[in-house]
This record gives structure tokens, C-alpha cells and sequence, in this order.
């Protein structure tokens, strides 16, 4: 103790007047009575102070690793749902490889220029400047809320469109679900759906995340012949041999109100309201 | 290492077990218990926040005020979770997801705080550190127990690795989906409580108050 502090002073004149007083200061009070009230006072300013001091080194130290982490487990959701997530995936690298960012301004369906990279869906349907309400009348998927522009990913493959990738959210039974849904380049062919953030019963409505029920989907159509959008969930099992079962999907068992907000948020974004002007610009582009 | 600290490490597995003898922290050994990997890492973070907050309380006793003494305690134990919970979101980010919620609450797990009041505020820090690392241990070995149990009869794997072939990919066992819900840890920690009880006899509690016979003719009025 006694060394540190002559190097203090070696340093820094004042550096080391101040450390004096800060002593005789402390000395004074830990020799107070433990419950006199300036004692208490001063332990508890001090318990405070130090305990402020660690938690903030160790959120500001460890926040660009978590930045990360969680910017990674988004790649991963993505590269799940267009199904080149396998054990062994480089997933930066296959992020880069294969998939592209874009910005899409839903109400007209265009691209729209920006730092695709930066841009956040979830936080920007937050943000007042970036928003936009849902009138009730609307509002299917319950979510009040949405951005005014999307942030869509496209799979390509060579040079090839493989698959277009929509960010989708609505509210189940407990929470709001958010997930993606891949579509066939024909913008009406299903491919895979995950809702990657749920916080359904677990066991029932959790059961979104069940690989076996996810792979139902794939190969569902979209819209029915009118353009409307037909894809839904059925109670129970789907019968084959109706015609329209190319448009449905077997309903969770136990859990009808998750399956009726799955069905609600995917009328909702696959409407007129949400990605139906985008995936109309890709059909007629195509 | 002396007998003492032979005494403070080891007695809190068995004989004095916060789990089985205490019953504190059984509310986090329901609910992360599903899967081995949870259950280790929630083990390591409980033992590690036992361990340094039952030292730095243990070190500032003799200048805690004891009309704030628990918000003291409090405090120390939030910040090193705090810690402990930004730690595991930068270096294992999928088991800090499936754990959720659960770190944030060992703020409010008893086995920290009943190891602060009844050891750290009355023993110096080293001591009390091995203590929360015994008592850490204790919670950890009955975590691993139950885990063993639910993963492998919940899903016929353990740690991730297939143990009992399930009859969806062609072998013979048909997973118990009973046993990935919490209350099948209810059930296996009440079986190990009576092995315990069964094995050391001393641990079972004597009766608060003992039920009289009825007197004869007595009945049936009441």
C-alpha cells in the first residue's frame, strides 16, 4: 500500500493530496458507530458506487461480443428458414454467400435505397418516425404497430433468385410471434416458416418451433385463384383430398388460439396491408 | 486442507443439502432442469455468484449497518448476476436464451441469500467464499441428478448426444413427454429427498406437533 502510494505521488502531486484526504475521510468514518446514521449513509453511497462501477464495465466491456452473438443468431434464423442451415455451416460465410439484405417500402412494394445493414424492422416499427398505425378494422395479426419499411432477404443461387424471405409477426395467444417466412422465387410457394421468437405454451402453442410441424408447410400455396390470400391453419389434421388443401395446414393440437394468430398474421402480411404489392412487383418482374 | 474446510466444502452435498435438507432454490431446479447443458451452466452460475458474493458480504460485515444490512446483501448479489448474466450472453449465447429469465432470478434464488444471512455476515470472506462454493455444489449436484433423469427419459439424450433410441428414428424407446414439463421435477426431487432421508436417517425432520387418538365414543361429532 505504502509503495503504490509514493508512486501516486511521483506522478502526480495532487493526485496523491487527494488520495490523502480521501483516507482520513474514510478512516473517520469506519471508525464510526456501525449504525450512526452518517455511517450508514456513506456505507451505502459507497456499496452503491462500486457496484455501479462493475456493472457498467461489464455491460459497455462485453457489449460489441453480444452485439455479435445476436446479430449471428439472426443469420441463423434466416438460414434456417431458407434451409441452408446445416450442423456444420460457416454461418457468416454462408450469410454472405447466399443471401441479400434489401429495404422495401411496403406500401408501394418498391425498394426503397438505405443501410440495409443497420436497418432494424422491430425497432423502426417502434419509432414514431418510422412507423406507421394499424387502424383497428386492420389490424388482423393484433400487432397496432408496423415499419412502413420492411427488411426482406433474397436467397439467390448463382445469379438465380432462389427464394425471398418475409419478415412476418403477430399476436398468439401469450405473445407476439415473430418469425420469417420463405417463399419460392414465384412469390406464392411456401418453402419453410420460423417463428424464432414465441413465447407460447410450451408443449401446445410452443409447438410452432416443432420441426415436424414446420415441415408442413412446405409446398403450400399462398393465394387461392382469385389472388386472395387462402393460406390458413385447420383444426386438426388437413383432408387430402379437398381441393383447397394445397392451401392448408394442419392446425396445433391443444392450442387454437396460437394456431388462429398464425393464421391471422399470415392473412395480415401476406395482404394487401402488408407484402402482397412487393411480391406482385416480383410476379410481374419475373 | 484442514478438517474445518473439509467440513464447510463437502457437508453441504449430502448431510446439509440446500436442496434436499433446506428445500431453498427448488423453484430454478423445476424449471431449467429439461436439459443437461442448462442445468451445468445454471449450476456454474449459481455457484459462482454464491461463492463471490458470500466473500465480498462476508469481507464489508464488520461495517455494515444493520438497519441496511439486506439491501446490502441485495445489492452485491444483483450486480454479480448482473455480471454473471452479461457474461453468459457474450460467451454461450443459445444456452443464456434457453435459460431466460432464470439467471436474472438468482437474485432471488434463497440459497444466495440464506448463505449471506446465516454464514457470510458471521465468518471471514475465505471461509464464507468455500462456502458458497460447498453449498454452490450442493444445488449443483441435485441440478445434475434431475437433469440426468429428465433429458434422458424426455428425449433419450443426454447432453445433446442420442442415448436411448427414440422409435421415431427406428429404435425402441418412446420418450416420456411428461418429463420435459417442470412438474416431473417435482417428483424426481421428492424421490431423492426420500433416497437421502433413507440413507441418513438423521435428516428427517420429528414431527411439529403429534395427531391425538380420538378417545373412544368421540367421534364423528366434529
Amino acid at each position: 500500500m505504502l509503495n503504490a502510494e509514493k508512486k501516486t505521488c511521483k506522478y502526480n502531486e495532487q493526485l496523491c493530496k487527494y488520495y490523502e484526504q480521501f483516507r482520513v475521510y474514510a478512516d473517520r468514518i469506519l471508525a464510526l458507530s456501525n449504525d450512526s446514521l452518517e455511517k450508514t449513509i456513506n456505507v451505502a453511497l459507497a456499496l452503491c458506487l462500486v457496484c455501479a462501477v462493475l456493472v457498467s464495465l461489464a455491460t459497455v466491456a462485453l457489449r460489441p461480443l453480444q452485439g455479435y452473438n445476436k446479430a449471428l443468431d439472426m443469420k441463423k434464423n434466416i438460414l434456417d428458414v431458407a434451409g441452408l442451415l446445416q450442423d456444420d455451416t460457416n454461418i457468416d460465410e454462408a450469410f454472405k454467400d447466399r443471401i441479400e439484405a434489401k429495404l422495401v417500402d411496403l406500401a408501394t412494394g418498391e425498394y426503397v435505397d438505405g443501410n440495409v445493414d443497420e436497418y432494424d424492422q422491430r425497432k423502426a416499427a417502434k419509432d414514431p418516425a418510422t412507423n406507421e398505425s394499424i387502424p383497428v378494422d386492420k389490424d388482423i395479426a393484433s400487432i397496432r404497430m408496423k415499419a412502413k419499411v420492411a427488411k426482406v432477404f433474397l436467397v439467390k443461387n448463382g445469379g438465380q433468385l432462389q427464394s425471398i424471405i418475409l419478415p412476418i409477426n403477430g399476436y398468439g395467444l401469450w405473445s407476439t410471434m415473430y418469425g420469417f417466412l420463405a417463399l419460392e422465387a414465384d412469390g406464392q410457394t411456401v418453402q419453410s416458416i420460423n417463428l424464432y421468437d414465441q413465447g407460447e405454451t410450451p408443449g401446445l402453442g410452443g409447438e410452432v418451433v416443432n420441426p415436424n410441424w414446420r415441415a408442413l408447410w412446405k409446398g403450400k400455396k399462398v393465394y387461392g385463384e382469385n389472388g386472395e390470400v387462402a393460406l390458413t391453419l385447420v383444426k386438426g389434421t388437413v383432408d387430402t383430398s379437398r381441393p383447397d388443401a394445397v392451401n392448408k395446414v394442419d392446425g396445433l393440437a391443444g392450442a387454437t388460439l396460437t394456431s388462429r394468430g398464425v393464421s391471422n398474421l399470415i392473412l395480415y402480411w401476406m395482404g394487401p396491408e402488408g407484402f402482397a404489392p412487393y411480391l406482385n412487383k416480383i410476379k410481374s418482374n419475373g | 486442507m484442514d478438517k474445518e474446510t473439509k467440513k464447510v466444502l463437502f457437508e453441504p452435498l449430502v448431510d446439509n443439502n440446500p436442496i434436499t435438507l433446506q428445500v431453498l432454490g427448488v423453484c430454478s431446479a423445476l424449471a431449467v432442469t429439461s436439459q443437461m447443458s442448462t442445468s451445468l451452466i445454471m449450476a456454474l452460475a449459481l455457484t459462482s455468484v454464491t461463492a463471490c458474493s458470500s466473500a465480498a458480504i462476508s469481507a464489508v460485515r464488520q461495517h455494515t449497518p444493520s438497519s441496511i444490512r439486506i439491501i446490502v446483501q441485495m445489492i452485491i448479489i444483483a450486480s454479480l448476476v448482473i455480471v454473471v448474466d452479461q457474461l453468459l450472453k457474450a460467451f454461450a449465447f443459445d444456452v443464456s436464451k434457453k435459460l431466460s429469465v432464470f439467471v436474472g432470478l438468482i437474485i432471488t434464488n434463497c440459497i444466495v441469500m440464506g448463505r449471506a444471512e446465516a454464514y457470510a455476515m458471521k465468518n471471514p470472506p475465505l471461509k464464507s467464499f468455500i462456502d458458497g462454493i460447498g453449498n454452490g455444489l450442493g444445488y449443483s449436484l441435485i441440478l445434475i441428478m434431475v437433469a440426468f433423469f429428465r433429458e434422458t427419459l424426455g428425449s433419450g439424450k443426454l447432453l445433446g448426444f442420442d442415448v436411448l433410441p427414440l422409435v421415431k428414428d427406428g429404435g425402441w424407446y418412446v420418450p416420456n413427454g411428461m418429463m420435459l414439463l417442470p412438474p416431473s421435477a417435482f417428483f424426481i426431487i421428492g424421490l431423492i429427498i426420500w433416497g437421502f432421508r433413507t440413507w441418513k436417517p438423521k435428516q428427517v425432520e420429528h414431527n411439529e406437533f403429534k395427531i391425538m387418538a380420538i378417545a373412544h365414543g368421540e367421534g364423528g361429532h366434529h
